[in-house]
């Protein structure tokens, strides 16, 4: 299927961190998530084909992370909220069914004065 | 060639009638089992008591905001939020998503770690049918939080989840 592109996954997270504030951090993985049951136009199912797992570290401990199943759209997009100590770095990591693993890291800084 | 008995050939009225309904039933039969058929609500329930362990689940907490009425099942924006002020005490610990009539009735569940800031995600989820949707709320004291809400669609995910 040549429908899952080479686009890497994008992330949004802020550049500065304002201490006692909530990161809001939005992410998008390119995805067809397909559920297994869609059939091409000769009649061939398409494999079933979706991100199962998604994971939120900083600096390798775990803010956020997420099951999905087939009821999820396709090019999975979320939102949620990090409470991080200080600076580091976000790891982002998504799990396909067929094995291919999509990984995006961000960093983080304290905001200056 | 074999010789056939015309009796043998030719069937009467009345067998030709209830072979080609029993026919026609098992051709039905045949039709249906294969089908990703939508689900119903009972698989839905069925399936949160299997994830949240049978506690008994309460209402308030969480608030979904979701477009009551949609053109397009394949891409639907929900967004929820549960109050708490995820302090080590009390705080999140998942939150599921469920939808009654899509053939895969578990949409994904979300799970908030120790670094995790307010208990307030959006995403975009396929939604097969004109339904309700069920969020479950699992909190670190153990307790559990149920809310529903009904979305109308007027075209569906596409055979979706």
């Amino acid at each position: 299927m040549s429908s899952i592109t080479t686009k890497g996954p994008e992330v949004k997270v802020p550049r500065y961190l304002t201490p006692g504030e909530d990161v809001l951090i939005r992410t998008k993985a390119w995805h067809p998530m397909e559920t297994g049951w869609r059939k091409t136009h000769d009649g061939q199912t398409v494999e079933r084909n979706r991100i199962h797992t998604f994971t939120c570290a900083f600096n390798g401990q775990e803010v956020f992370s997420a099951d999905l199943h087939s009821g999820v759209s396709a090019n999975p997009y979320m939102t949620f909220y990090a409470r991080v100590p200080g600076p580091g770095v976000f790891e982002f990591k998504w799990i396909a069914d067929d094995g291919a693993v999509y990984t995006s890291a961000a960093r983080i800084d304290l905001a200056k004065p | 060639m074999t010789h056939l008995e015309l009796s043998e050939v030719l069937l009467s009225r009345r067998q030709v009638l209830a072979g080609g309904g029993a026919a026609a039933l098992l051709a039905s039969l045949a039709g249906l089992a294969p089908l990703p058929a939508h689900a119903e609500p009972a698989d839905a329930e069925a399936k949160l008591a299997e994830l949240t362990g049978g506690v008994t689940l309460q209402k308030g907490r969480i608030s979904i905001e979701v477009p009551p009425y949609t053109e397009y099942g394949k891409q639907v924006r929900i967004s929820i939020e549960v109050e708490s002020p995820m302090t080590d005490a009390d705080r999140v610990k998942t939150i599921h998503v469920l939808a009654e009539r899509n053939t895969v009735p578990e949409v994904a569940s979300y799970h908030f770690g120790p670094l995790a800031g307010q208990a307030r995600i959006s995403t975009r989820i396929r939604v097969a049918t004109t339904q309700i949707l069920l969020v479950a709320a699992e909190m670190a004291s153990g307790e559990i939080y149920l809310a529903k809400t009904r979305v109308k669609v007027a075209r569906g995910g596409g055979g979706c989840g």
